[in-house]
């Protein structure tokens, strides 16, 4: 891979490394029996190690200008790998937490083993090592093949995807020794979050480095949707994670918002982080490789424009349907709740769209598990979005809010949708970045498949009753006028729930592990592709260009 | 400028844009989704014509309604205390006797006391009231101080060793650990105690060890836990002639508590849970004890 580089490409290379080096060797020094220097040892092992990976190709020739025709798909490999290594970490931490919740024992006395900290090193695990490295993976393919054009640089993909993993594992690596903000799903410290945003503006200035080379007149609407979820991820980021670090030299740092701002700046964040990670991001994966796989059209471009701009606009305003009846102010609710209820057209139109694209290729649903892991993504991308709106409504809210019905639906959408789209989108995708005829065992992927869906399916109908049966315990008066439950009788009738729950998340692991497997072994074992067929996937040079490039439309 | 072709399955044009073989439809908007926008546009105008809804500077758009959270609240915390005021008026005025004596108030104190015990009592005590090992056991017959309900009012109250000001405090003194007796000492006080609940458990105990833990006890310990070992409400010294033992009555535990000594603490509710509230407890706490036997 480092062959792959030219001599300027591996000396900046060098240069970076040695730098975050000697940084991670600050941290180290100047934290020196503070959680910051543990980070910073890790740190420098993290920045030695990719020195010493540059320095074993340093002296390799020149790459061939031959690879300048093809695109450059190195990084998305390794991407799609590392996808899948942190999908299993992440998803078997979700199944301890479930039966932590079950058995309190497992946590066997053990402070870093605590609800507390495993949970985030879950949410985390998934969100953003599952979750983002899929996103970036598939968006360095999705940008290349739709603007027909390589990558600018050899570089700036490799400096966001090891840049973002080293914040990952910063994040996760902190919550077992007790570092956290405390912020739900931004809780990594300060000299992390910063480190994220050097690597996030690459990331921007990469992909519209790359669009600006495009061979095609116009930018596909994959394109929006990643760049969507690339922009306005950079500016939640920076907003929530406002801070003042106690020290230059300590791990801890203090919000820049207090009280009621703070929760409403975090909700802001927090369901946009959802908009705008798991939702508009993983639609630009759709959005490729659904039509892609079906051999289909999209169902209409139009509608492609009318839903894009309407989730843009709306889920901005929903954040603050995660403080109703609190001490947010009643008018902030309401914005948040009308909002929610429009918002509903627009993500109903975007599930409606991948499913009739499939007009014209349910036979190819019924027969190819792939292209069913995308079809029934998209069917739970419409179930979790109109709950997502009808949970936002107050009255409704008033029930639902801080039961189990909240983890239900978040997983309906996390397990039902994300997960589902990017093994679909793997499944497509692992062939071709290898250049096999097509996945190692089409049966695994099948087995995949149900695994996945029984998975999901156990995990929301439970969740969904427990938070039901919660939710009316905590509200139920006594003819006297005081309440019926106490809530540790609450807590005891959840527990069938909670052993359900962890039954499905155990289907939904068992499924990525046989996912993992066949991966592995497609790389490994599945028949190449013939030469004539791999030359299709190629970058239009500026020679041979059909159409001259153009503003997009 | 690029050419649409026809679709042959859905008859529609595309756009004529292919990226890496990706097309897309010219299809227009369906109509049911600008009325299903339209729908939920109008509702959301209306509600904020009805409700709170729209910043203005300082204030903000009140609304038609009026409605406004915390009037809300306050009206529904209004409304639940009508709710509670006939028995509750009832509960405060009556002497804490009298209560007992009424089958129907002792009825609602069973109804609320148990969702008042298990959410503030049970974490420590049991949702039984059972305890457990340095936990006092409050459905048996056994009371550190005091079992009637005017005494474990004033209990919960304000606490056992606890931030009140006016707390119960209660000690048993660390005799191994400030050295004040030997190990041998506090072994022979062990068989004394022992003797004092369970004759049998010291049979085989020499004689002299049992005459001189009771010289050591009488010298000690009879001034909380009194010459016969009955204890002491008044200062929370347990009885030591019954078979009930919050911290255990073998042989090693009772060691360790006169070696170690032991400040067990309750939390004071005073502040926390409202004199009704306070009142319908030490009622339902005492009748638990009574419904044991």
């Amino acid at each position: 891979m480092i062959s792959q580089l030219t001599k300027g490409e591996r000396q900046l290379a060098l240069v970076i490394s040695i730098a975050v080096a000697f940084l991670g060797l600050a941290m180290a020094g100047g934290g020196f029996g503070n959680p910051l220097g543990f980070h910073g040892f890790i740190v420098l092992l993290f920045a030695l190690g990719v020195t010493f990976l540059i320095l074993s190709g340093y002296f390799a020739p020149e790459p061939s200008p031959e690879r300048l025709k093809r695109y450059y798909d190195d990084p998305i490999k390794v991407g799609v790998i590392l996808s899948l290594i942190w999908g299993v970490i992440g998803m078997f931490m979700g199944v301890w937490v479930a039966a932590l919740l079950a058995w309190p024992e497992m946590t066997f006395d053990a402070a870093w083993a605590s609800f507390g900290r495993l949970r985030p090193v879950h949410t985390t695990g998934v969100i953003f090592g599952f979750g983002g490295n899929a996103l970036i993976a598939t968006s360095f393919h999705v940008m290349q093949r739709t603007s027909r054009a390589r990558m600018p640089d050899q570089f700036s993909p490799w400096f966001v995807l090891l840049g973002y993993n080293l914040f990952c594992l910063l994040a996760v690596s902190g919550y077992f020794i007790g570092v956290t903000q405390s912020k739900e799903y931004a809780e990594p410290e300060w000299y992390a979050d910063i480190w994220l945003v050097v690597v996030w503006v690459t990331y921007l200035v990469l992909y519209m480095r790359t669009l600006a080379r495009r061979q095609e007149p116009h930018i596909y609407v994959a394109n929006w949707y990643y760049l969507a979820f690339i922009l306005v991820v950079a500016m939640l980021h920076i907003v929530n994670n406002l801070a003042i670090p106690i020290s230059l030299t300590a791990a801890k740092s203090y919000s820049a918002f207090s009280g009621v701002q703070d929760a409403m700046t975090q909700w802001w964040y927090g369901h946009n982080a959802v908009a705008f990670f798991l939702t508009a991001g993983f639609l630009g994966m759709m959005y490729y490789y659904l039509p892609k796989r079906a051999e289909r059209p999209i169902f209409s471009y139009r509608l492609s424009i009318v839903s894009f701009w309407g989730i843009t606009f709306l889920y901005m305003w929903a954040g603050s349907h995660h403080l109703h009846y609190t001490a947010l102010p009643h008018w902030v609710q309401t914005l948040g709740m009308t909002f929610s209820v429009m918002l509903l057209v627009p993500s109903w139109a975007s599930a409606a769209n991948a499913l009739l694209t499939l007009n014209g290729a349910w036979h190819k649903v019924r027969d190819d598990a792939t292209l069913r892991f995308m079809m029934v993504a998209a069917v739970f991308y419409g179930i979790s979005t109109f709950e997502g709106s009808f949970l936002a409504i107050r009255p409704v809210n008033s029930l639902s809010h801080y039961t189990d019905w909240t983890v239900g639906h978040v997983h309906a959408g996390a397990l039902g949708w994300v997960a589902l789209i990017t093994f679909g989108a793997i499944y497509t995708l692992a062939p071709i970045l290898w250049k096999r005829q097509r996945m190692y065992s089409p049966a695994l992927v099948e087995v995949h498949f149900w695994l996945a869906l029984a998975g999901t399916l156990v995990y929301v109908f439970a969740m969904w009753n427990s938070g039901i049966i919660q939710g009316l315990m905590w509200r139920t008066y006594n003819e006297s006028g005081t309440l019926a439950y106490s809530f540790v009788e609450s807590v005891e009738a959840m527990h069938p729930y909670y052993i359900a729950r962890t039954a499905g998340g155990l289907l939904f692991l068992a499924g990525i592990v046989v996912g993992f497997y066949n991966i592995l072994m497609t790389i490994r074992r599945a028949p190449s592709l013939e030469a004539s067929a791999a030359k299709q996937d190629e970058p239009v040079t500026s020679g041979a260009a059909p159409s001259p490039v153009s503003a997009g439309e | 400028m690029s050419v649409g072709e026809r679709d042959p399955h859905s008859g529609h044009m595309t756009t004529g844009h292919d990226w890496n073989g990706i097309k897309e439809l010219n299809r227009p908007v369906p109509k049911i989704i600008w009325l299903f926008l339209a729908a939920t546009v109008i509702f959301s105008v209306v509600y904020w014509i009805l409700m709170p809804a729209w910043p203005l500077g300082v204030t903000y758009t009140h609304g038609l309604l009026g409605i406004d959270q915390r009037d809300s609240l306050e009206a529904q915390l209004e409304e639940g205390a009508q709710q509670q005021s006939a028995w509750a008026d009832q509960i405060r005025e009556a002497s804490l006797a009298t209560i007992q004596e009424d089958p129907q108030l002792m009825e609602t104190v069973r109804k609320t006391g148990a969702t008042l015990f298990g959410d503030n009592c049970a974490v420590c005590h049991g949702t039984e009231g059972n305890g457990g090992p340095g936990y006092p056991n409050l459905s048996d017959q056994a009371w550190l101080w005091g079992g009637a309900p005017e005494e474990v009012q004033e209990t919960l109250r304000v606490g056992i060793n606890a931030e009140h000001p006016e707390t119960r405090i209660g000690q048993m003194m660390a005799f191994g650990e400030n050295r004040m007796l030997g190990r041998d000492e506090i072994r022979d006080v062990v068989t004394y105690v022992q003797s004092l609940f369970n004759p049998d458990a010291v049979a085989d105990r020499p004689e002299e060890a049992l005459a001189n833990g009771e010289e050591i006890f009488a010298a000690n310990c009879v001034s909380c836990h009194a010459e016969d070992g009955s204890g002491m409400t008044e200062v929370g010294a347990p009885n030591l002639t019954d078979d009930f033992w919050i911290y255990g009555g073998d042989r090693q535990s009772l060691y360790d508590t006169i070696f170690y000594g032991r400040q067990g603490v309750m939390p004071h509710w005073e502040g926390r849970l409202s004199p009704l509230e306070r009142k319908v407890l030490a009622l339902y706490v005492v009748d638990m004890s009574n419904r044991e036997e």
